[in-house]
């Protein structure tokens, strides 16, 4: 461990354990310690889930009551529409859903959980955050530079991305790639960090299965980022050569392949929706074990699902290309491999599920936000069959149905999971409470009209009803009262959904300053996060502690207490 | 699943429908038995004062037979809904039936070109029949199409023949297609393509064979006429400097 010390620029030694005091823009802007990190990316990602938020209440606005001046926007033109449904999807995924589940979440416990004391390279991983930082302001930037925001949909498919001509946006299509290629870069320093950190820094003791579940699921997604990443950061800079420079990649007039680039985006863009998925699960199983007070069923099952997930999601990618014009032949092959998919997470869910088995389950806030997990995941992963399946596609793709399918398997993750999470934690996190009531009205305002935005979306879809149009107008099977009361009953339940939202933000706030105190171990758990104070100091432990056994230990027959921590001498 | 929104309007949208029925079923059961199981035991295993939770590893026999049948179960729903969506694309984007006629369809922003081979069933012949937004067709007879799209991706989508396909520039793909049911449908780009994406839709009118045969003797010829790319030659040209401008 000295050796890291030296990276933080401390004399070598017991440098943690004296915890020096340190100036703010010190501490924000140039400290090291993976705690700060993880609520740094974690805090920006929840800010621009606000950004993120208020552009899907623009565009259903939109869609329920067309052509009328949206309060707080204007009247929403068809470009700002396609700006709008774009920056929302690049911003929910690459600057929500991964700087929190990932980043964030990884950063914060995996030193914890594994008892070290801080990640391996923690410069690089300042470095990772700063990038990061620097990607947001650009992706910012490139909304309001002239002629508005990219908006040829978070896929960016050429030639319309790559033809100023096309997409009308030559300033905001550009800085918006190279904000999303920026952020790649940041989230690689980050992976690497994860990955060497949790082969090499873990507690004396502490075997490959003693690791908990969630760091198991972080590390894997990171080497599945890590390893699809590269060919869509290769076809970044093609596209932004074709963008400025005047190359011909993707440009078929003079040679170049527009399917190339769904290739290189969809093999990264598939196995991206396990490397947000994995944390996610990571996530309630932790929190489902602490709360129904059960070894998880059966761990190394857990383990190998998420190995078999990650090898599968590299073979699955064309299913986004069914109709893309790909040989109908090939089309069969990624038929196969995407139903076979469908047996892992399977697996995985009914795992969960059994692990409630024989529990004494408490219903406190993070686990009715993990149960809801499951409970929502499940719809969206049924309906992905429908569109897995070749035949069926042709009629689904580019549907509502698609939207309303991946935003049961996004929110759960991107929101239900992360809250799930944040719950749990905050009283490691900030040494207080949340307010356990008011956690529980957020909770019920969220998941309600959560669902009721979703399933008119699925009836839309099968409707026939086409994404990215900004007025159905022009679609007369389309104009029909009836569907068109499913899309008002869709943004009303959005509205009702946000309303909720700030309870959640002023029960944050409130609870950091006046929560009740929170104690090393509230929930009786028995990873080693919970051994440390709460907020752990710098450095996490005055002296690190000793792994004896594996993390579930729940109820173990023949002790008194029905919880055995990790660290507990036997 | 459909026809209540779009009445199944070619050969194959009925084969459609039914994997969407079966798909249905088939996946309907698992989400049913699973929510079942999860929220039966959300209640039976709730906290109770005095009652501590077992300690199970998931290696007992009997319990861990919960998992194992459902994990070779699912794999044999699996393979069932894997034939059923196999023979469905099959028939729609591999199999290719022999053409009666062969309309062609051009994709730009933001509108559709559809030429039909005239009278003569020929086309590149003097009595083509060049449209926009409309697209006639005759009822009962094997259509094959080819698609281009001049500059952007479209994508070529009948909800009622539930037919789907991407235009790609710099490719021409074909396929096929054969209807029916008379009536007046919608066609819609489905791939978002610019900032009118939202308008750019069109109609396919499935006639029977009098009214096609009245249609194209009352516009044969009329391809010059109604187009804003008079022949090929120029059209080629109109795409160059979109190029040059890249």
């Amino acid at each position: 461990m000295t050796q890291h010390d030296d990276q933080h620029g401390h004399p070598a030694g017991d440098a943690h354990a004296a915890h020096h005091e340190i100036g703010w823009f010190e501490k924000y802007f140039y400290s090291t310690d993976h705690k700060t990190i993880g609520l740094q990316y974690m805090i920006t990602g929840m800010l621009l889930a606000i950004l993120g938020a208020f552009m899907a209440y623009v565009f259903r606005m939109q869609l329920a009551f067309p052509g009328q001046s949206v309060p707080g926007f204007g009247v929403v033109s068809p470009g700002q529409y396609n700006m709008l449904i774009t920056n929302h999807g690049t911003i929910m995924i690459f600057w929500v859903a991964m700087p929190v589940l990932v980043a964030g979440f990884g950063n914060y416990l995996i030193p914890l959980m594994i008892g070290a004391d801080d990640m391996v390279f923690p410069r690089l991983n300042r470095l990772s955050y700063q990038i990061f930082f620097l990607s947001a302001l650009v992706l910012l930037t490139s909304l309001v530079v002239q002629n508005g925001g990219f908006g040829g949909a978070w896929t960016a498919y050429p030639p319309l991305s790559a033809n100023r001509d096309f997409n009308l946006t030559p300033l905001g299509s550009s800085l918006w790639l190279v904000a999303v290629a920026l952020e790649f870069v940041a989230f690689l320093l980050g992976g690497i960090n994860f990955i060497v950190t949790s082969m090499n820094s873990r507690a004396p003791g502490m075997k490959a299965f003693d690791v908990p579940i969630v760091v198991w699921c972080i590390v894997i997604a990171s080497v599945l980022f890590m390893t699809s990443v590269g060919p869509l950061i290769a076809g970044a800079v093609m596209l932004l050569f074709d963008q400025t420079l005047g190359t011909s990649f993707f440009n078929p007039n003079r040679g170049g392949d527009p399917i190339l680039w769904q290739h290189l985006f969809w093999f990264f863009g598939h196995p991206e929706v396990y490397v947000v998925l994995l944390p996610a699960m990571g996530i309630v199983a932790e929190v489902m074990t602490v709360f129904a007070r059960k070894k998880l069923f059966a761990y190394k099952t857990v383990i190998y699902t998420i190995i078999a997930t990650g090898v599968l999601s590299f073979f699955v990618w064309a299913h986004h290309q069914f109709v893309a014009g790909i040989d109908p032949r090939m089309a069969n092959i990624f038929t196969v491999t995407t139903l076979l998919i469908s047996i892992p997470i399977a697996e995985m869910c009914f795992v969960y599920i059994a692990t409630l088995y024989g529990g004494a389950i408490k219903f406190s806030t993070p686990m009715l936000w993990a149960l809801a997990f499951m409970a929502e995941f499940l719809v969206g992963g049924v309906t992905g069959i429908y569109l897995g399946a070749s035949g069926l596609d042709v009629f689904f793709h580019d549907t509502y149905f698609v939207i309303a399918h991946f935003h049961y398997t996004f929110f759960p993750i991107a929101i239900i999971a992360t809250m799930s999470g944040i719950t749990m934690w905050f009283p490691k996190m900030f040494g207080r409470h949340l307010n356990e009531f008011w956690g529980k009205v957020h909770f019920w305002g969220t998941i309600i009209p959560f669902n009721g935005i979703f399933i008119p979306l699925f009836i839309l879809g099968a409707a026939g009803e086409h994404r990215r149009v900004f007025d159905y107008h022009n679609f007369p099977h389309l104009d029909t009262p009836e569907l068109q009361a499913m899309r008002i009953f869709a943004t009303v339940s959005l509205l009702v959904m946000l309303a909720f939202q700030p309870i959640f933000i002023i029960n944050y706030v409130h609870s950091l300053f006046r929560g009740r105190k929170a104690e090393n171990n509230p929930w009786k758990a028995n990873t080693l996060e919970w051994s440390t104070s709460s907020p752990p100091p710098h450095g996490n432990w005055p002296e690190l502690p000793t792994c004896y056994r594996g993390p579930y230990e729940y109820s173990h027959p023949g002790r008194e207490l029905d919880y055995w921590p990790q660290d507990e001498k036997a | 699943m459909f026809e209540h929104f779009n009445p199944a309007a070619s050969s194959f949208a009925g084969d459609m429908d039914r994997l969407a029925w079966l798909i249905t079923w088939l996946v309907g059961f698992w989400f049913v038995a699973a929510e079942v199981m999860f929220f039966w035991l959300m209640f039976k295993f709730r906290a109770r004062d005095g009652v501590k939770s077992q300690y199970v590893t998931g290696k007992e026999k009997h319990l861990k037979a919960w998992i194992n049948i459902p994990h070779f179960a699912v794999l044999l729903f699996d393979v069932v809904i894997l034939v059923g969506a196999i023979k469905v694309w099959y028939t729609v984007k591999q199999y290719m039936p022999p053409a009666e006629r062969t309309v062609r369809v051009m994709s730009q922003q933001w509108a559709w070109t559809f030429t039909d081979p005239g009278p003569d069933n020929q086309l590149d012949t003097a009595d083509d029949i060049r449209t926009t937004d409309e697209l006639h067709v005759e009822v009962g007879k094997t259509y094959h199409f080819t698609l281009e799209s001049k500059d952007v991706v479209h994508s070529f989508f009948i909800p009622v023949f539930r037919l789907k396909q991407d235009a790609m520039p710099g490719r021409i793909y074909t396929g096929w297609f054969k209807p029916i049911l008379p009536g007046k449908f919608d066609i819609a780009c489905t791939q978002i393509c610019g900032i009118g994406h939202g308008v750019m839709g069109a109609q396919i009118v499935v006639e029977s064979a009098e009214k096609h045969l009245a249609w194209m003797q009352e516009h044969a010829g009329q391809g010059a006429a109604l187009t804003f790319d008079p022949a090929p030659a120029p059209a080629d040209t109109t795409a160059a400097p979109a190029a040059a401008t890249n």
